[in-house]
């Protein structure tokens, strides 16, 4: 019998590490609408049969029962509830002239009556009429046992409008008062939970029925559903995924106005900026009530729903709902080409009031008389739909949901495009193009002549003298009062005006964290840097640079809910917030110049060192009050932090410490719009320095000693630039540095980064973080303000005291590079030599010796676990009786390092040693080659038991899949979590490109998400595709460790993965930005734990295995792992070393000495491991492991994991900061009852059973067993998913990459595929679809042929019209695929052999390709062939647009050759020499897209051929011609040889 | 990093010597310096590597890679300000360092390491010349005053630290002259004494006043230094040679090499030894008793003496020529290393114990009587040395020198006046953190600390030794 598991609904509280306010969601969205805006009966149902199709985008957590959320919001059906009333004999106002109001209420009629009598006392209050209260009927029956016992009572109350409400209007923003201040007051005196009181919607024209119930069964739970009289013209609906199993009821969706697919990044940022416009915001619309309504946004973990309270404040205060909505989220117009300049104009005035809501988001939203949706500018979620010719329309994230309306019917199909929206007019009863919309709206005001008179860029302010570089010793002082280190010049400074890039290392960080440095650290040093990881994708931003923009406001904001005196308050702009020292002068005298638009004070953030200054907590305050006074008293309107000031006797104050601060001080004023900061220091240099005074509220930054720095570096050394050349270099190298950070959260714009607080606090403790640093997350407690003191006193003080060590030299710093007197290292020569003695000798008392060493952390304290101590609570026991070593090892793992990253030998000894012992190696990104899947002579295997699935999809065949015991997604790396990566030209030889099957000397790009996960809905079909393909291997997905990472991974379990890797950010890299490397992502001990218990918590933990990797080193490390909750454990640069890697940290140049990570076939010569040492190591590990088993008195290793108790922290009473820390929350226990598993020992339920491929299977027997040729159809539906994945599992599983001959399955479908139709389709197979098709159409396409025609009662033109959804044929392999009609966004995208063909396309076409042959007979959208390395496009370019569209950093555009008729060719040459014989390979993919599809246009243009050649254009990557072209010389020059 | 790929391109190259033919005939330094062009190169031979191994061998921290790459980069006044940031006396490690830092090279892996001596004592050498070496004079002074006992290494680094940090600092040596081991032990032809003298020059302007002739415990009170300073440094070395006591061990012409090479020195500087005490190889059949760097200094004292033969003997057995780096990288590998000194001549055999002396009848040493000895790893891990049977020999010798190293400092005077607590070798007892003794105020660095040492390991103590007392003295 299962107890409860869950004592309540709705979070459970904070506890240990697991906080709520980290859930996560996405979800199926959409809406349907009658646009003749007739309310029917049938919409209802219709819309619940659409989320009921769309049940595999939602997620069941431990409860079957309980799903994430469901709902729907509706016009009001006026005639079921005038019936209803008329049978209470009271007769309704007109519509219009009554609201009604949706309310959770408790259940118990004590506290219920409580919150009715509230909500009449405001109803009077605000001087309407109450009309009586409701019951919703519901039926209980549907709802799981976890959420029954406390389902609310769900009533509706209905409110007259008064005759003082002059209108509707009036009226609704009456009910939006009335309902702000019953919340209020309610939940202000704390009456009752949130939980406990909401109302879900207060509208005279919409309400939202929504619950904790599974999609279909929410027609159920609601029986007012089953009244014919219950009507409406639209509903918007929405099924929720939540990434663990704790939404509430009133966080299902949708709210009051929308529904939301996707995640607000930046809504920590939007949040405090939107509060902090308390005091400057003043509606004309609202009035005096406009004070009633603070706070703006109610306390509610969901962005989605703080998203819905920000827009329902714009509409209120006049805008129009699409208006407002474009405010949030514009699209991508700073450097548009496209754009005309008024709406440029539009964008860029509003761009000053509010900041966009950057993230992923495809919205739904209405008011009752508008329903419309809108896509982010980076359009990374679906959203697809129909129009028929009686006027519904129908969107939702996938086509095919409503299979019963008749093809002929339908007019239109189309999708939502980035940065556009779709709206339906219910009054004028038409749809609204985004065009005309946004037309209309440009044109309501002259934004363009009001952004004439107030917008001012710095560079037009007159320029200023800045300070010269002071002498060098002076300098010298300086740097060393800023605590700048020779690394900073010879890591950052130096390379970044060498390259304008943000430096490159390798290898990963093993120091230890700030907090137990027994040096002074820099207080950013505590802060990591967040990134996306599965529930919301990083951006690229050099791909995709069109969304990005780094422009920067500095100054105060205009009254953001004035909507017609627009242009008199000026505002001031710089293109990106890095000030030159001449730049920050400018800002320093402005007020002589602009008419005193803008008044600057300086206020110096020094303070003076004497007997008095007790703690800087005083100092902080007064600086406090003297900002808040500038600005509340003496008009002020930018502020400059400013440590200018410091000398022998003035210290500065961490500018960080100072700028938080103050931000958040004006924030709690209500000041903050009213006044810009910039800060002016010495102290800041590396980008991450950059980024978190940004990302604190700094709207511009001026490092003026990094500026001094570089010119002292140019006059000293030879690099030969001008002083002024280096500041741009530096600027830029800063630039692109931020842009990486921003984009690595899927964040696009600085203007929502500023004041985003995307870090996490490690070290700091709580009063500080909650004082200076709000919201921002810290789990370990950590240094106070009298340590950070401390720490910055010593770092003055080594400039202005006599110093021996360092006099005329800075610092070492020796945080990169390990140097005796710099920062601790874990590696040293002296653990490196030991452990490579001791696993060379297989002498286990030397590598004692190194554990020891490792382990052993008293004085230098290296790594959280260091503080841990083991708690011996039983007898110990002799060592026999522990699981033995053949055991423990199988636990045991290598780490993910590809074939590109390191050397054949290093990888195949790895893979040997791995295999030999019975533990798992990975093949990192980049494939393997097929020949080591078979066994050795000697009984060895090669063969990588992990096979890894990067966002670069290298070598991902279906064969690699089925070779597989384990496939890992990994979705971020430790050492450069959110980034993608790129294999120079120079490093891909002909064997690494045969393996990833692409071109030699052709450089290889890994985006920085993957293309078919843009959230955890996508990641859930992702694991589907791979288990289709490969059902015996368990599916992995790799996270690195941050706050929140154990919610996400509660998300991937529910997703369904049967494995999840929790990475510390101390890991590995062959090559990754030092910002990377350093200050992302978070220790493994903190996430693992957090994901322990997050599991636990919510009843997942036993269906998953939990593996954590990141800086294991030693038996010790992997009992405190297995303690925290790791079932399994990952080495990567042990076992490295253990092979010979002696951590030169020179992957990244190709220069290893030891053979380790280089290609260079002379240095690979030294490689010396053998598979012996890497045994020897793990068995070392895991005899070590026994040993500590056996003093703890465990027999099984089961028995180990998640058993905190045996674990307690040392406070490190006697270190001088890291006495602070506090690990109680790592190793808090949840309390659990017997029946939830703390360790793996489940099997997740993948749904395999009722594919449509296990049909196929059955009918191709023939062709599978004799390669006999079969032909078979079937009908298809949008919930028939991944169709003929696990089909051609089967044929590479015994025919591999070969396949079977062409045409052996041929199998014809209609109706609608589900997402990834023809998934790895293996060669052989031919999958022919009449009807459309959803997202990721032939992803990882193994040599299968595809083809999709339009339904063939469709009357509609196929290149107007789309037809399949996004990202079709990510990372196909080879193949062929044919598409009669338009495709979604990222078509083709990492295309590395197959042959597409499509009559149009969308934004980021081509993207990443890196081999094959696409055809675009048509449009296609902006940022065609971004990042393309290889490969040939040809487009249909007839109106000459194609070159706009066109990225054009790594391809060149011809005009296509024609073919010379003596050209000597055939077959194998078209395919195989891709310089020539374009017309020829155009025409036969042509003909044979006629043939496969029927394509009209196709056949139009053969048919008029010679005429229609010269309007297609050829597409093809320089490098990639250049290396074709010197092939071509090579192999002529051997043939004259010859 | 400044070339990445230096170490690819270029070859290894190291200073010349004189040939010894035209060596041996004088007590100069002989080598042959690379020139500034040669040492940038071989600058760019250093990989940079993210953990630098050359640390593991460095005992005074040096930031080699950093100096390597400033010396590719011809930046030698920063590379000079870079290797003093961590040594003192750079020149005296460039010459007679064994350079620890070079067997742990990663290029040594392939038996082709930076030559990091080379390039050390390049810079200081260049620093020198061009007058870019000055003293460092405190910001401020302090009131407080440290003496140090003991002008070695130790002494030196630890006076010259605590000076730069303001505080005022006596040295006294019990010798006439300046220096310790480095002024008497070290011979000339390995490091000359100008060296020492102008490093006196820039520490006296930097505020060390040094006093010679001064024995603390004989001729000056210990009493007197401790109510004098507010802290005092013993850095007094390993004086006591080990001794040979076999049958024979008194006749004449068995010396300590410490007797024989001071005397050189001296008369090196300039002075007279009288007859009757003088140790001359000249002419004489030389026979060294130890196989260590005291041993070889003997051989190109003897050589250059006019010895007819030098013949060395050492107890251990042979080194291999080439050490396993499997398992020796990168430590300290035991190889058969061959000094310069072996190179002007010298007949060296290994594994044998003297059993005793026989001389003639005026009571001189004229032959050795020795055994062959095999070494075994006994039970309980460590090797034990067993005479080979029948391998007894004689070896002709009338000059015997004593080259078995030293078994720690003298305890006459200071040390027991100050009863200061020793550990079981009979060094003075402090652990390397603290470098405190058992008696109030009073610290120990260098050979008394750790026993019989390297220069560099004397001079990184004397820095460390400094940083205490420094300590000690500010929260006094």
């Amino acid at each position: 019998m299962k107890k409860e598991i869950f004592k309540r609904i709705g979070f459970p509280e904070k506890k240990g590490l697991y906080d709520p306010s980290f859930e996560k969601d996405a979800c199926g969205f959409g809406f349907i609408a009658d646009i003749n805006n007739e309310p029917k009966h049938e919409i209802v149902h219709q819309a619940l049969d659409i989320v009921h199709k769309l049940d595999h985008r939602g997620a069941i957590g431990a409860d079957p029962l309980a799903g994430d959320g469901a709902g729907i919001l509706i016009q009001l059906p006026d005639k079921f509830f005038r019936d209803y009333f008329k049978s209470q004999k009271i007769s309704l106002p007109e519509l219009g002239d009554y609201a009604v109001g949706m309310v959770f209420l408790p259940n118990d009629i004590t506290r219920s009556s409580i919150a009715q009598k509230a909500v009449e006392q405001a109803i009077s209050d605000e001087g309407q009429i109450f009309i009586g209260w409701r019951d919703v009927p519901t039926d209980d029956t549907v709802l799981g046992k976890s959420v029954i016992n406390n389902k609310p009572i769900i009533k509706q109350f209905f409110i007259q409008r008064s005759s003082k409400c002059k209108d509707e209007n009036h009226f609704q923003r009456k009910l939006y008062v009335i309902r702000k201040t019953v919340h209020k007051k309610i939940h202000q005196s704390n009456l009752l939970e949130w939980e406990d009181f909401y109302i879900v919607s207060l509208s005279t024209r919409t309400i939202v029925f929504k619950g904790m119930v599974l999609a279909p069964n929410l027609s159920k739970f609601y029986v007012d559903f089953q009244d014919t009289k219950f009507e409406t013209a639209i509903a918007l609906f929405h099924q929720r995924f939540s990434t663990n199993t704790f939404p509430s009821w009133r966080l299902a969706q949708p709210f009051r106005y929308l529904c939301h697919n996707g995640e607000i990044n930046t809504v920590k940022g939007n949040i405090n900026w939107m509060n902090s416009r308390k005091h400057s915001m003043k509606s004309k619309t609202l009035g005096d009530d406009l004070d009633k309504l603070w706070p703006i946004i109610e306390n509610s973990p969901s962005d989605s729903s703080t998203f819905d309270n920000a827009l329902e404040l714009l509409v209120m205060g006049g805008y129009s709902l699409p208006h407002a909505m474009m405010l949030m989220i514009p699209e991508a117009w700073k450097d548009n080409d496209s754009m005309d300049a008024e709406r440029k104009a539009f964008y860029e005035y509003y761009s000053a009031l509010i900041e966009p809501w950057d993230g992923p988001a495809a919205m739904a939203f209405t008011d009752g008389k508008q329903i419309a949706a809108t896509l982010d500018r980076n359009g990374l979620r679906p959203a697809r739909y129909i129009v028929t010719d009686d006027n519904l329309i129908i969107m939702a994230s996938e086509v095919g949901v409503l299979p019963e309306i008749p093809e002929e019917k339908i007019v239109k199909k189309w999708r939502l495009q980035p940065g556009k929206m779709l709206l339906v007019d219910l009054e004028k009863n038409k749809i609204i193009s985004d065009e005309d919309l946004k037309d209309d709206l440009k044109r309501k005001h002259p934004y363009g002549g009001w952004l004439k008179s107030n917008q001012i860029l710095l560079s037009d302010v007159p320029k200023e003298i800045g300070p010269m570089t002071p002498d060098e010793k002076s300098l010298l002082n300086l740097q060393k009062a800023f605590g700048y280190t020779q690394e900073d010049l010879k890591f950052f400074l130096e390379p970044m005006i060498k390259s304008g890039e943000d430096p490159i290392g390798s290898m990963g960080r093993d120091i230890p964290l700030a907090a137990l440095s027994n040096k002074s650290r820099l207080l950013y040093d505590y802060f990591f840097q967040n990134f996306a990881q599965v529930t919301n994708p990083p951006i690229d931003p050099i791909r995709e640079e069109l969304v990005m923009s780094l422009v920067s406001f500095i100054g105060p904001r205009p009254n953001l809910l004035d909507l017609t005196s627009g242009g008199k308050q000026k505002r001031l702009e710089v293109d990106q917030p890095i000030l030159t020292n001449t730049d920050l002068e400018r800002i320093r005298r402005i007020e002589n110049h602009l008419t005193g638009s803008f008044k600057t004070l300086t206020l110096s953030i020094c303070y003076k060192k004497d007997k008095n200054t007790v703690d800087i907590d005083s100092i902080i305050s007064s600086l406090c009050s003297k900002a808040e006074k500038a600005v509340s008293e003496n008009d002020y309107n930018i502020l400059i932090l400013s440590d200018r000031n410091v000398d022998e006797d003035h210290i500065a104050l961490p500018a960080l410490l100072a700028t938080g601060a103050v931000h958040h001080h004006l924030i709690k004023k209500g000041l903050r719009t009213d006044v810009g900061i910039v800060v002016e220091t010495g102290e800041a240099r590396r980008v991450h320095d950059i980024c978190l005074l940004a990302g604190y509220g700094a709207e511009a930054i001026n490092p003026y000693l990094a500026f001094y720095t570089l010119s002292n570096i140019i006059s000293k050394s030879k690099i030969n630039v001008l002083e002024d050349e280096a500041s741009k270099k530096y600027i830029k190298a800063l630039n692109k540095g931020m842009l990486k950070v921003m984009s690595k959260m899927g964040i696009s714009t600085f203007q929502s980064y500023c004041g985003a607080q995307i870090f996490d606090a490690v070290g700091l403790s709580s009063n500080v973080v909650e004082k200076f640093f709000t919201g921002t997350a810290t789990r370990i407690e950590g240094v106070n303000l009298k340590e950070i003191q401390s720490e910055t006193e010593e770092r003055h003080l080594n400039a202005f005291k006599n110093n021996f060590e360092y006099d005329n030299v800075l610092n070492i710093g020796g945080d990169l590079s390990f140097r005796l007197n710099g920062e601790n290292h874990v590696w040293t020569p002296e653990t490196i030599g030991m452990l490579q003695h001791a696993v060379r000798s297989a002498d286990y008392s030397i590598f004692k010796k190194y554990s020891n060493k490792i382990n052993n952390q008293t004085e230098n304290f290296k790594s959280l676990r260091g503080l841990f101590k083991f708690k011996n609570i039983n007898k110990p026991i002799h060592i026999d009786e522990v699981e033995p070593t053949s055991e423990i090892v199988k636990r045991f793992a290598t780490g993910a390092m590809s074939l590109g990253s390191i050397s054949t030998e290093a990888h195949s000894t790895l893979a040997i040693a791995m295999n030999r012992l019975g533990g798992r190696s990975n093949t990192g990104e980049g494939g393997e080659e097929p020949s080591r899947f078979k066994e050795l002579p000697n009984g060895d295997s090669m063969k990588s038991r992990i096979k890894q699935v990067a966002s670069g999809r290298f070598g991902v065949t279906t064969e690699y899949l089925v070779n597989a015991t384990d496939i890992q997604i990994k979705m971020a790396q430790g050492a450069k979590p959110g980034e993608g990566g790129q294999l120079p030209g120079h490093k891909v030889d002909k064997f690494i490109a045969k393996v990833r099957h692409s071109t030699p000397g052709v450089g290889l790009i890994s985006p920085p998400p993957h293309h078919d996960i843009y959230s955890i809905e996508d990641l859930a079909q992702l694991i589907f595709d791979l288990k289709n393909v490969n059902p015996e291997a368990r599916i992995s997905v790799k996270l690195v460790s941050e706050v929140g990472v154990g919610t996400v991974a509660a998300g991937v379990s529910k997703a369904h993965a049967d494995h999840v890797t929790i990475s510390g950010h101390d890991g590995g890299t062959g090559a990754s930005p030092l910002t990377s490397v350093l200050n992302a992502g978070g220790p493994w001990e903190i996430g693992l734990s957090e994901t322990h218990q997050t599991l636990v918590t919510n009843g997942l933990r036993g269906r998953i295995a939990v593996q954590v990797d990141g800086g294991l080193r030693t038996g010790r490390d992997v009992v405190i792992g297995a303690i925290l909750g790791a079932d399994e454990f990952g080495f990567a640069t042990a076992a490295l070393i253990s092979e010979g890697c002696i951590m030169m940290r020179k992957c990244h140049l190709n220069t290893c000495p030891v053979g380790v990570a280089t290609q260079d076939p002379e240095l690979r010569k030294n490689f010396t491991g053998q598979p012996d040492h890497v045994v020897n190591f793990f068995v070392f590990i895991a005899d070590e492991v026994r040993e500590i088993m056996a003093e703890l008195g465990i027999k099984k290793f089961d028995d180990l994991i998640g058993q905190r108790k045996y674990l307690d922290f040392e406070v490190a009473k006697n270190h001088w900061k890291a006495h602070n820390l506090d690990l109680s929350d790592v190793i808090f226990e949840i309390e659990n009852n017997e029946n939830v598993s703390i360790y793996n020992n489940e099997n997740q339920d993948h749904s395999l059973e009722k594919i449509l491929d296990h049909t196929l299977i059955r009918d191709s027997k023939d062709a599978l067993e004799n390669k006999k040729r079969v032909n078979l159809k079937y009908n298809i539906f949008n919930i028939d998913r991944t169709v003929g994945g696990m089909l051609s599992g089967q044929v590479a599983l015994k025919y591999g990459h070969e396949g079977l001959p062409k045409n052996t399955i041929n199998i014809d479908f209609s109706g609608n595929a589900g997402q990834s139709f023809g998934a790895w389709l293996a060669k052989g197979i031919t999958l022919n679809l009449s009807g459309d098709a959803n997202d990721y159409v032939g992803k990882g396409l193994s040599g299968g042929i595809i083809s999709i025609k339009k339904n063939i009662n469709s009357k509609l033109i196929s290149d107007q019209n789309i037809i399949a959804g996004n990202t079709l044929l990510y990372g196909a392999i080879s193949g062929e695929c044919y598409i009669n009609g338009v495709v979604g966004e990222r078509f083709a995208v990492r295309n590395s052999g197959a042959t597409a063909i499509v009559e149009g396309c969308g934004d980021h076409g081509a993207e990443y390709m890196t081999g094959g042959v696409v055809v675009i007979l048509g449009q296609t959208g902006r940022n065609f062939a971004a990042g393309m390395s290889g490969g040939i496009a040809y487009i249909y370019d007839k109106d000459d647009e194609f070159i706009k569209k066109c990225n054009m950093a790594m391809v060149e555009v011809d005009i296509l050759k024609r073919a010379n008729l003596n050209d000597d060719f055939n077959e194998e040459l078209i395919d195989k020499n891709l310089l020539d014989f374009d017309e020829i390979r155009l025409k036969k993919i042509i003909q044979n897209h006629v043939k496969m599809t029927s394509s009209v246009k196709g056949e139009d243009i053969l048919s008029n051929w010679d005429k229609e050649v010269s309007n297609f254009k050829k597409v093809m990557p320089t490098e990639f011609k250049r290396v074709l072209t010197s092939y071509k010389k090579d192999n002529m020059s051997k043939v004259a040889g010859e | 990093m400044g070339n990445p790929t230096g170490f690819l391109e270029i070859d290894k190259k190291e200073r010349n010597y004189e040939d010894p033919k035209d060596r041996l005939k004088h007590f100069k330094e002989f080598i042959v310096p690379l020139t500034n062009e040669e040492v940038s190169k071989q600058g760019s031979r250093c990989m940079d590597c993210g953990i630098p191994y050359c640390h593991q061998g460095c005992p005074v921290n040096n930031l080699i890679p950093d100096w390597n790459d400033l010396v590719y980069k011809h930046e030698w006044k920063k590379a000079l300000d870079t290797l003093h940031s961590t040594n003192n006396f750079p020149e005296f490690t460039g010459r007679i360092c064994p350079a620890p830092c070079e067997a742990a090279c990663t290029l040594n892996l392939t038996d082709n390491p930076v030559s990091i001596k080379t390039i050390e004592c390049s810079i200081v050498d260049y620093g020198w010349e061009k007058g870019w070496i000055k003293p460092q004079l405190p910001k401020k002074h302090t009131d407080k005053k440290v003496a140090i006992i003991g002008s070695g290494p130790a002494g030196l680094a630890c006076a010259q630290q605590l000076a730069r940090l303001g505080h005022s600092v006596v040295v006294y040596e019990k010798n006439e002259r300046i220096g310790g081991l480095l002024r008497i032990g070290i011979p000339d032809f390995k490091m000359e004494k100008t060296l020492i003298d102008r490093r006196m020059a820039q520490m006296q302007s930097e505020g060390v006043q040094f006093k010679t002739n001064s024995e603390i415990g004989n001729n000056i009170s210990t009493n007197q230094i401790i109510d004098n300073f507010d802290a005092v440094s013993v850095c007094i070395g390993s004086e006591v040679p080990r001794n040979l006591e076999v049958k024979g061990r008194n006749l004449k012409g068995i010396h300590f090499a410490m007797d024989f090479l001071s005397q050189q020195n001296d008369m090196v500087a300039g002075k007279t030894i009288s007859k009757d005490i003088l140790i001359s190889a000249k002419g004489k059949k030389v026979l060294v008793i130890g196989g260590g760097d005291t041993g070889s200094d003997c051989v190109g004292t003897s050589n250059r003496q006019g010895a007819t033969s030098v013949h060395q003997l050492e107890l251990l057995p042979q080194p291999p020529v080439n050490e396993n780096k499997q398992l020796t990288w990168p430590n300290w590998p035991m190889k058969l290393r061959t000094s310069t000194s072996h190179q002007e001549g010298c007949e060296r055999q290994w594994s044998i114990l003297t059993k005793s002396f026989e001389g003639n009848e005026n009571g001189e040493v004229t032959k050795l009587i020795c055994v062959e000895v095999e070494w075994k790893k006994s039970e309980d891990g460590s090797m034990k040395m067993i005479e080979v049977e029948d391998s007894e020999f004689e070896i002709e010798a009338d000059l015997v020198l004593l080259a078995m190293g030293f078994v720690h400092p003298i305890h006459e005077g200071l040390v027991n006046n100050l009863s200061l607590k020793l550990d079981q070798r009979g060094n003075v007892e402090a652990d390397e953190i603290s470098f405190k003794t058992s008696s109030d105020k009073v610290f120990v660095a260098g050979d008394c600390r750790r026993g019989q040492s390297l220069v560099v390991w004397a001079i990184s103590e004397g820095r460390k030794c400094a940083e205490r007392i420094d300590n000690f003295l500010k929260e006094k």
